[in-house]
């Protein structure tokens, strides 16, 4: 079983690292980001850049979770490939958990950017034990967006997967504070912003690399929206599986 | 002899459409079964309850003796994907390693790829195949596994004389190491040199289940050929077609035809009447099913 699992998982790679374009989008954007505001802006402040570079990590990785995930799976679902692959003697596991694992992957390697600009160009500095408890903190901050992702993939068609992953990715990005910090966000964005996935995400984050004690309130509404998401996936999951496979 | 895929009374609807109407059906070991059938009759229907793709409404669906749900089961089983849906940027070789890892003994992608012709191809990215290619290679992913059974919907599709005579060559060579294959053809020329069994379907049902030699004696349409100028209007003829010079009319009746013919006192020569073909006595049976309708 785990063999399968394996070989979904490195097609999936495969198939994602030969049209890198997902890839590109998650990493370089964020990058880009960094290297035109945070450098000559919070370039110099210990604290602001690197919880900066923490967040700009996180949009990179939600950015190949929800906006990759949702491409993907919608996609899946119009090739001809997927119901062969249906016939081959593997359950839906080794596909789904490819799906995931490959996900995860691409993932980590889209942030690579951001860390290297954050260390080169910033004052942002990190432990090593600190960073890989960040980059736990993403792994986790990024599920209910996996969800998400795997939700919008299973209920809509390609292209408008592709347009609404996209359009509750910016809003949420920013009222979650990843691109400006909460601080100086307008007053009624503060007032939203602690309910919010990203919100939690990133206090979870800032917490693990910078030591910013988190908001209650945001990291019990990431606890929620994660059960809630995870409810739709679940459902998004079987009512296609009804639609197409019984 | 074993029945390796078994149905029995499956019925399968698509919301209002029955797409499976109560068909029983035993596939032996061994057995080549052509699958014939206009398009929306249910062939593809049929093949995907066997697959495990779909469960039937009612009824039941055997694969040796299990459920075609079941993975471990589909071990035994080879299905050909849709060329136009092999994903575009993975190599060849690539392809033919993942569906191998399905399987505990796969045949091995040098020998699977040299069956099928596709040896120079093995680094080649699928985007850059032509469709014959491509056929081929999806013809061959359905053997990767060494199979018992083998569904191929109509493998040969877009394919030229040769590469079909290839891929022909390589089911045949299949079955006679003993595998039993279930194909289904728009080609009835295809279903003529490969089957000994032909299941017509028509509006979800089984039609006629025989041999081929059986289906076209059932219709027990004739062709009559012959070299004319031009022919008066001849009673029974279902068909006509010139070609090189001769006249083919295919007839249920060649008897009374021949007669006509001769009273017309229209000049002919070299008249030859034979059994039809099996596309013919297609043809007649299904439209004698809608006919009845």
């Amino acid at each position: 079983m785990s063999n399968l699992v394996l070989a979904h998982t490195r097609f999936l790679m495969v198939e994602q690292i030969r049209v890198p374009i997902g890839l590109l989008a998650s990493s370089l954007f964020p990058a880009i980001s960094m290297l035109a505001f945070v450098v000559p802006f919070a370039g110099q402040d210990v604290r602001g850049a690197t919880t900066a570079t923490a967040s700009l990590m996180f949009f990179g990785a939600m950015s190949a979770a929800l906006i990759g995930l949702s491409n993907a799976v919608s996609q899946d679902r119009e090739r001809s490939w997927n119901p062969y692959l249906r016939t081959l003697p593997a359950g839906p596991f080794p596909r789904f958990a490819g799906r995931i694992l490959s996900t995860l992957a691409v993932m980590l390697i889209s942030v690579i950017p951001v860390l290297v600009v954050g260390a080169l160009f910033t004052v942002a500095t990190i432990t090593p034990a600190r960073l890989l408890l960040g980059l736990g903190a993403l792994v986790t901050g990024v599920v209910p967006f996996m969800l998400m992702g795997l939700f919008v993939g299973f209920v809509m068609a390609s292209k408008a997967a592709m347009a609404v992953s996209q359009l509750l990715f910016f809003p949420m990005a920013i009222l979650g504070g990843l691109l400006l910090p909460p601080q100086i966000l307008p007053e009624f964005v503060q007032v939203v912003s602690p309910y919010v996935p990203t919100r939690g995400a990133a206090e979870l984050i800032w917490w693990a690399t910078a030591g910013v004690s988190p908001s209650a309130v945001s990291l019990v509404m990431l606890a929620v929206w994660t059960v809630l998401l995870a409810a739709a996936a679940v459902w998004a999951y079987r009512r296609d599986e009804g639609r197409r496979f019984s | 002899m074993t029945v390796l895929a078994r149905a029995i009374e499956a019925t399968r609807q698509y919301g209002d459409v029955l797409a499976l109407d109560r068909v029983s059906l035993d596939i032996r070991a061994g057995e080549l079964v052509g699958l014939l059938g206009p398009n929306g009759a249910g062939k593809s229907t049929l093949i995907n309850l066997f697959a495990g793709l779909r469960r039937p409404t009612s009824g039941v669906v055997e694969l040796f003796g299990g459920s075609p749900l079941d993975p471990a089961i589909r071990r035994g089983i080879g299905v050909t994907p849709q060329e136009t849906g092999l994903p575009e940027s993975f190599r060849v070789g690539e392809i033919v390693d993942f569906v191998s890892a399905h399987f505990p003994e796969p045949v091995g992608r040098a020998e699977l790829l040299a069956r099928f012709g596709l040896s120079d191809l093995v680094k080649r990215q699928i985007g850059g195949l032509s469709g014959g290619q491509r056929r081929r290679l999806a013809a061959a992913l359905a053997f990767a596994g060494r199979p018992r059974l083998v569904f191929l919907d109509e493998p040969t599709t877009g394919l030229d004389v040769e590469a079909r005579r290839a891929l022909w060559d390589g089911i045949k060579a299949f079955h006679e190491d003993g595998g039993t294959v279930l194909l289904t053809s728009h080609y009835l020329e295809e279903i003529e040199a490969l089957a000994q069994r032909v299941v017509v379907v028509g509006n979800g049902r089984v039609l006629v289940d025989d041999t081929v030699p059986a289906v076209r004696g059932m219709v027990g349409a004739r062709r009559v050929s012959l070299v004319a100028e031009d022919l008066p209007e001849l009673p029974g003829v279902l068909g006509s077609e010139r070609a090189d010079g001769r006249i083919d009319l295919v007839t249920t009746d060649p008897d009374r035809l021949v007669v006509e013919l001769v009273r017309s006192r229209v000049p002919f020569s070299g008249l030859e009447i034979r059994p039809a073909t099996l596309e013919e006595a297609f043809l007649a049976i299904t439209s004698k099913e809608s006919a009845n309708v």
